[in-house]
């Protein structure tokens, strides 16, 4: 099996040649490159590839297995849906840094020690900020080196939990890390900064809706699923988990309520759905895992129809808070529809791929007799629904007219929402193929009555609510306060205040010590100076007299 | 195939919209009284409409919620971070 080609390995090169393509060769290059990826991936084997001793240490480079599979499936998928949606960006850089992230993802995903997996996590950090930076604007430069800063120190957090837990059991094998290891919470901190778990969650709300239009569809999908896979293969069953991904879950639709910008608003969803799958985690029986894993795969496709939508709405407006927006039903109404499909997605309505995956978490929370996840991942589907279906789609689509007269967004635009919108129906229809690639064999039946009258009244009703409330749902010309409030806000002036102070006692030392020295001069210009006492000159009788004493007490004590 | 004028007819017959709505999600209460549910891990899924009723309240309070941290606590001008 040593003979396998890395998927990363294909996507590093073929983002090496970018680079030196122009025009449409550079085009066919980007489609080709993740079709080759995605034969790639789809033709591989469980078992292990790459495998080396470095020093001593022993890697493994591909762990090809049932987890690693459905994620790196998924992954190529949406790299190619990506590509054909930047398709006319004419930015070598953001293609370099897209392919670069995407192989980075994927590296993460089949390492199968800890080492690897540090290094493509690293990779991924510094390949993907170039999608935040290509905005080329102060506010996406300033953003992207929050969202550095912040991945760097988890970065270290976690090579932190790597070393401790090398040392602890002697192997860099990644396997499920022992709670009596040393590293067991340093390594979990690790993971949950790139899982967006509050607090720690803030450089992706700050950072996404600040990224390229194109570069955000990548961004969405890789860097908090690859932490869901790593939480996955980790820290299954560790109940912690539980209380954090319903707290994620209930924090996303709480703050998506408030937000204006529309990518901001999908952003914060991004955190409400990591926690149905952080949840499924903690809770770690069969049916909570397959959940988790089922929903990290439908989550990428409708996240990314989503963020292509608004992405859409932005590309040819450039507006991107609902209060700029309205009225565009009549201009882009094949975005509106295929937006509308990954909506319903993400809120778990019956015949899209929401529901098939989303249910499976509550239906695990069920059999584990878990009420209070239950009541409250079932809010959040209500809260997911009104922010996704009907807030962006009424605000920006419909509403208020705003007067734009945008033209419909390019055909592979369109093409790459089509086939994202179609995988989310055709999953939604037939969960079997899904339901087939999960780490473990699913025993679960979506489209019961008892499940479908539920999920259809909760969110219905929901609706309902609504449009009686119309008026206080609409986006407001604000900004919400979120925890990077602590480093963009507080810290800031933390430092200054400290500086201030700093100064003023570095000013008194110097001066204190200015005092001293001039004492010390003075003193010494006083004995030894002009006027000193020690520097007067002496007339020369006296020295002659001194001579003549000396002289005759010598002579005295030779005389005796 | 022309979509915006499409859903131009739909806009312009946005009270029959709205009429069908309403049978549709009555007929839904009463298909969950009617239809037994096959599930009784919590008390609360043989009761038939708690789902309306649920997903109702639920939106109510979400928005009460959220907007009452905005105002409370979170919300600040757009140039809050800009100075």
């Amino acid at each position: 099996m040593n003979d396998v080609l890395h998927p990363s390995l294909l996507l590093f090169l073929g983002a090496a040649v970018v680079p030196l393509l122009r025009g449409r060769l550079q085009q066919a290059w980007m489609l080709l490159l993740p079709a080759a990826v995605i034969v790639a991936v789809f033709s591989l084997s469980q078992g292990t590839a790459g495998s080396m001793t470095l020093f001593g240490v022993d890697l493994l480079l591909m762990r090809i297995d049932a987890l690693s599979l459905v994620f790196a499936y998924i992954f190529a998928i949406i790299t190619m849906i990506g590509a054909l949606f930047a398709l006319q960006v004419k930015d070598s850089t953001q293609h370099v840094a897209a392919l670069a992230y995407a192989g980075s993802a994927l590296g993460v995903v089949f390492a199968g020690d800890l080492i690897t997996l540090y290094v493509f996590w690293e990779l991924m950090v510094f390949s993907s900020v170039w999608l935040i930076w290509c905005r080329r604007n102060p506010t996406s430069m300033a953003a992207g080196f929050r969202y550095l800063i912040v991945h760097a120190l988890g970065g270290v957090v976690l090579l932190a939990g790597i070393i401790l837990n090398v040392l602890d059991t002697g192997s860099v094998a990644f396997d499920k890390i022992s709670p009596e290891s040393a590293g067991f919470y340093l390594i979990l901190i690790g993971f949950m900064v790139n899982a967006a778990v509050p607090p720690l969650h803030a450089w992706l709300t700050d950072a996404y809706p600040e990224a390229t239009v194109t570069g955000a569809i990548f961004l969405s999908a890789l860097t908090t699923k690859t932490a869901v896979y790593t939480l996955m293969r980790g820290f299954p069953g560790t109940e912690l988990l539980v209380g954090f991904g319903v707290v994620m879950a209930l924090y996303g639709v709480t703050y998506a309520v408030l937000a204006n910008d529309m990518r901001r608003l999908l952003a914060y969803h991004i955190v409400s759905q990591v926690g149905y799958m952080v949840a499924g985690v903690g809770m770690g029986t069969i049916m909570a895992l397959n959940g988790s894993a089922a929903h990290a795969f439908t989550h990428i496709l409708y996240k990314a129809l989503l963020f292509m939508g608004a992405g859409a709405v932005i590309h040819m407006t450039g507006r991107s808070k609902l209060t700029d927006l309205g009225g565009l039903y009549r201009y882009m109404p094949a975005t509106l529809l295929l937006y509308l499909i990954g909506s319903l997605s993400i809120s778990a309505f019956p015949l899209t791929s929401g529901f098939v995956s989303k249910t499976m978490v509550l239906e695990a929370a069920a059999l584990d007799q878990r009420a209070l996840v239950w009541l409250l991942l079932s809010l959040v589907s209500v809260g997911t629904f009104i922010s996704t279906v009907l807030k962006i789609p009424w605000f920006a689509f419909f509403g208020r007219d705003s007067g734009l007269k945008p033209q419909e967004v390019p055909w592979n635009m369109l093409l790459a929402m089509g086939i994202a919108a179609f995988l989310c129906l055709y999953i939604g229809v037939a969960p079997g193929w899904l339901y087939s690639v999960m780490p473990e064999p699913v025993e679960y039946n979506a489209y019961t009555p008892g499940h479908v009258l539920w999920e259809l009244q909760l969110l219905l009703f929901a609706g309902v609510a609504f449009f009686m409330l119309l008026k206080f749902v609409g986006g407001e010309r604000k900004i919400t306060l979120d925890t990077d409030w602590l480093y963009r806000w507080l810290l800031p002036r933390v430092v200054t205040v400290a500086h201030r102070v700093l100064q003023r006692l570095w000013g008194g030392l110097l001066s204190g010590l200015m005092a001293r020295l001039r004492w010390l001069v003075e003193t010494v210009n006083r004995h030894h100076g002009p006027q000193g006492i020690l520097a007067r000159t002496w007339p020369t009788g006296s020295m002659v007299l001194w001579v003549a004493v000396m002289l005759a007490a010598s002579l005295l004590v030779y005389y005796f | 195939m022309d979509l915006g004028r499409w859903l131009q007819v739909l806009v312009d017959n946005s009270h029959i919209l709205r009429r069908v709505m309403y049978v549709l999600l009555a007929g839904l209460v009463v298909a969950d009284l009617i239809i037994p549910s096959a599930y009784d891990r919590f008390p609360w899924e043989s009761w038939g409409g708690f789902g309306a009723l649920y997903g109702f309240a639920a939106c109510i309070v979400i928005i009460a919620v959220a907007k009452a941290l905005g105002y409370l606590l979170v919300y600040r001008g757009e140039d809050y971070y800009d100075e």
